[in-house]
């Protein structure tokens, strides 16, 4: 069994964690990764940075930017992603990335070096299911799961034909719109999820908006079996970026506390 | 050739929550494109509102100094001041028929924010532009101009604060609020259906400049030059003459302080394939595929890549692509405006420059035609600013 589906088979909520690699710089953000993971992460989703992530709101934007600032280019995302593998032989880490990064790199030189680093699965934000045709087999070759998307916006069809050639997990985008923290989550949720899940045995996970402890029960008692959550965490990591003992334990604090919705929602 | 590709580049490399609005849009422009009672209308806005046709203007001063017969194709003088409002008609008539209140727009210069604000206004739809913050100091009287055309300039501060982070903001503005709202974009540039929906609505331009030479000449020009940011006056310039293989196109890109200072914006000339904002094309970007920042005195070329359209007529070999540097493009503002009285945009001087470089190539009876896209006014005080103020 893959480490991602091995996550999802113990059969209790998954929390997975967002960062940007190399937000601030290389040694803070293995740091945020260790506390994240210390804190109960179940699965890392890693972004490699660019310079224009425009399926991004402002806050995990700016993560881009200090990382790409610090100098952090691909080959440091795989060398931290070996780090991290390293300190976590078990957990599962999604690399979440933008095409233009996998294009000029090489399809098939990117998922071979991401399998080299330890990389279970592969997220491309901007890459639909028209335009996977090249990277489909490539990730299978390497034996890397692609995690799909699907937005509230997607056509019964299209939640086919995108489901059809993916693995790992199902990541739903909760809402229409870019990654951020939001008030509240949409009221169509579970409506979404039991839709995608007609269609596939695959687990689902919920993403965009998720922050607060409350959105974490509502993606759950919508039937989800996993969170997302990025840009309250990358918010933690740019609040306290001068501050290393304090960026740590708001990480972990703010796990603490989001996990706490597993506990509330009624399916646990 | 798949849809929505020309050769191997364009298609559709956006987030999955913005698939939906771009399939809405290629079936409403399917439908839009057969439907009698559209093609009046906008034919009738076109006409009777923006002042179409635009003259194909013989210049007889600029011909004897040239040594060739030499037309300006007068975008300049459509209303709003140049060839944006051709495309922003189009678009805000297709947001009409599909029932959007809202236009989104990104500017750099301003013109293409001033004439959406315009069709927005005409066709009672609010209007809300992003703008670089850097270009809304830079262009301070385009601002005014939009406001006063009832739109609203939301200024961008990420980023480099320029035109590319003015689109990513309007896209993310736009996946937001798919169910009302359209998003206006300015050039051939984007995922499909935007780079054929763009050079569709810009083609008039070369349609008319096609009659036009043809009746004035009995016979099709030797040459054709429009200058390429994004692309879109020059591909509706090219565009119905890409077949006729005697007329030689050629697209002026921003060559800035040199095409080795690494401060310009010739993404076709010096750039690589690479997916940006949707499409692959070329573009100025490092090893790892970030982007580059680019450098134009033109804000209307400053920009790190270019429509796909153009990308394959590249590689083909059927149009040319050259460059010319600030400095060229701030003579040839003087020179046009001396000249012929006419002061063009510092874009559109970009193709004058390469025409004023390129005449030796005809002889005395050779046709040049230089579509001048729009018109200067926008840029005197810029201009001014490199002259010492007085000249």
């Amino acid at each position: 069994m893959s480490r991602i589906a091995g996550a999802f088979f113990r059969g209790r909520p998954v929390f997975i964690g967002f960062t940007v690699a190399g937000d601030p710089d290389m040694g803070r953000s293995f740091s945020a990764a260790t506390a994240m993971i210390d804190a109960g992460a179940d699965i890392l989703e890693i972004a490699v940075p660019y310079s224009d992530p425009v399926a991004d709101g402002p806050v995990i934007e700016r993560a881009h930017h200090r990382a790409l600032m610090a100098g952090i280019r691909p080959v440091d995302v795989f060398l931290l992603l070996l780090k991290i593998r390293d300190y976590a032989p078990d957990l599962p880490l999604i690399l979440f990335t933008y095409y233009n990064i996998v294009y000029r790199r090489g399809v098939d030189r990117f998922f071979s070096e991401a399998t080299a680093a330890g990389a279970d699965g592969v997220l491309i934000v901007d890459l639909p299911v028209e335009e996977s045709e090249e990277v489909v087999p490539s990730a299978r070759r390497h034996g890397i799961e692609r995690i799909p998307l699907i937005a509230p916006t997607t056509s019964p069809e299209r939640q086919r034909a995108i489901l059809q050639e993916a693995s790992g997990f199902a990541y739903l985008i909760s809402l229409e719109g870019v990654t951020g923290e939001r008030d509240h989550l949409p009221s169509g949720l579970a409506g979404l999820v039991s839709a995608v899940r007609e269609k596939t045995d695959l687990p689902i996970a919920v993403g965009f908006g998720v922050s607060r402890p409350e959105h974490v029960r509502t993606v759950l008692d919508a039937g989800a079996d996993g969170v997302i959550v990025g840009s309250a965490l990358v918010r933690l990591i740019e609040e306290h970026m001068d501050d290393g003992p304090g960026m740590r334990e708001a990480l972990r604090a703010a796990i603490v506390s989001l996990r706490d919705g597993f506990s509330s929602s009624s399916r646990t | 050739m798949k849809a929505g590709r020309y050769g191997i580049y364009g298609g559709q490399y956006v987030p999955e929550t913005l698939m939906s609005a771009l399939i809405e849009l290629e079936e409403t422009y399917t439908r839009v494109r057969e439907d009698p009672d559209f093609s009046s209308r906008l034919s009738w806005y076109l006409h009777e509102y923006a002042g179409r046709e635009t003259p194909l203007t013989f210049c007889e001063n600029l011909s004897r100094d040239l040594g060739c017969r030499v037309y300006l194709k007068r975008e300049d003088l459509l209303h709003g001041g140049a060839h944006k409002l051709n495309n922003t008609l189009g678009q805000a008539l297709m947001a009409n028929y599909m029932g959007k209140s809202r236009l989104i727009a990104e500017t750099g210069a301003g013109q293409h924010g001033v004439a959406t604000a315009i069709a927005g206004a005409v066709l009672g739809l609010s209007v809300d532009v992003y703008m670089g913050e850097v270009d809304t100091r830079r262009q301070a009287l385009n601002v005014f101009r939009m406001e006063l055309l009832g739109a609203r300039v939301i200024p961008v501060t990420a980023g480099t604060r320029t035109l590319k982070d003015a689109i990513n903001a309007a896209m993310r503005d736009w996946v937001a609020n798919l169910r009302d709202t359209h998003y206006l974009l300015g050039s051939c540039v984007g995922p499909h259906p935007f780079p054929m929906i763009v050079r569709d609505f810009q083609s008039v331009i070369g349609v008319e400049t096609r009659r036009q030479i043809l009746e004035r000449e009995g016979s099709l020009p030797d040459m054709i030059v429009a200058c390429v940011g994004g692309g879109s006056n020059a591909i509706g310039i090219f565009y119905p003459f890409v077949g006729d293989a005697g007329v030689a196109l050629v697209g002026v890109e921003a060559g800035g302080e040199g095409p080795e200072s690494c401060q310009h914006g010739a993404s076709l000339s010096r750039g690589s394939v690479g997916v940006f904002q949707g499409a692959l094309s070329y573009l100025l970007q490092d090893d790892d595929g970030q982007t580059l920042e680019t450098h134009s005195i033109a804000a209307g070329l400053d920009h790190p890549s270019v429509g796909p359209e153009h990308a394959m007529l590249k590689d083909s070999g059927r149009v040319r692509y050259e460059m010319v540097t600030d400095a060229e493009a701030l003579q040839a503002f003087r020179y046009l405006s001396r000249t012929e009285g006419i002061i063009p945009a510092l874009e559109s001087a970009h193709a004058v420059a390469f025409a004023l470089r390129a005449a030796d190539e005809l002889d005395r009876d050779g046709i040049l035609v230089i579509n001048l896209s729009g018109r200067g006014d926008k840029d005197v005080v810029e201009v001014a600013k490199h002259n010492g103020g007085v000249e």
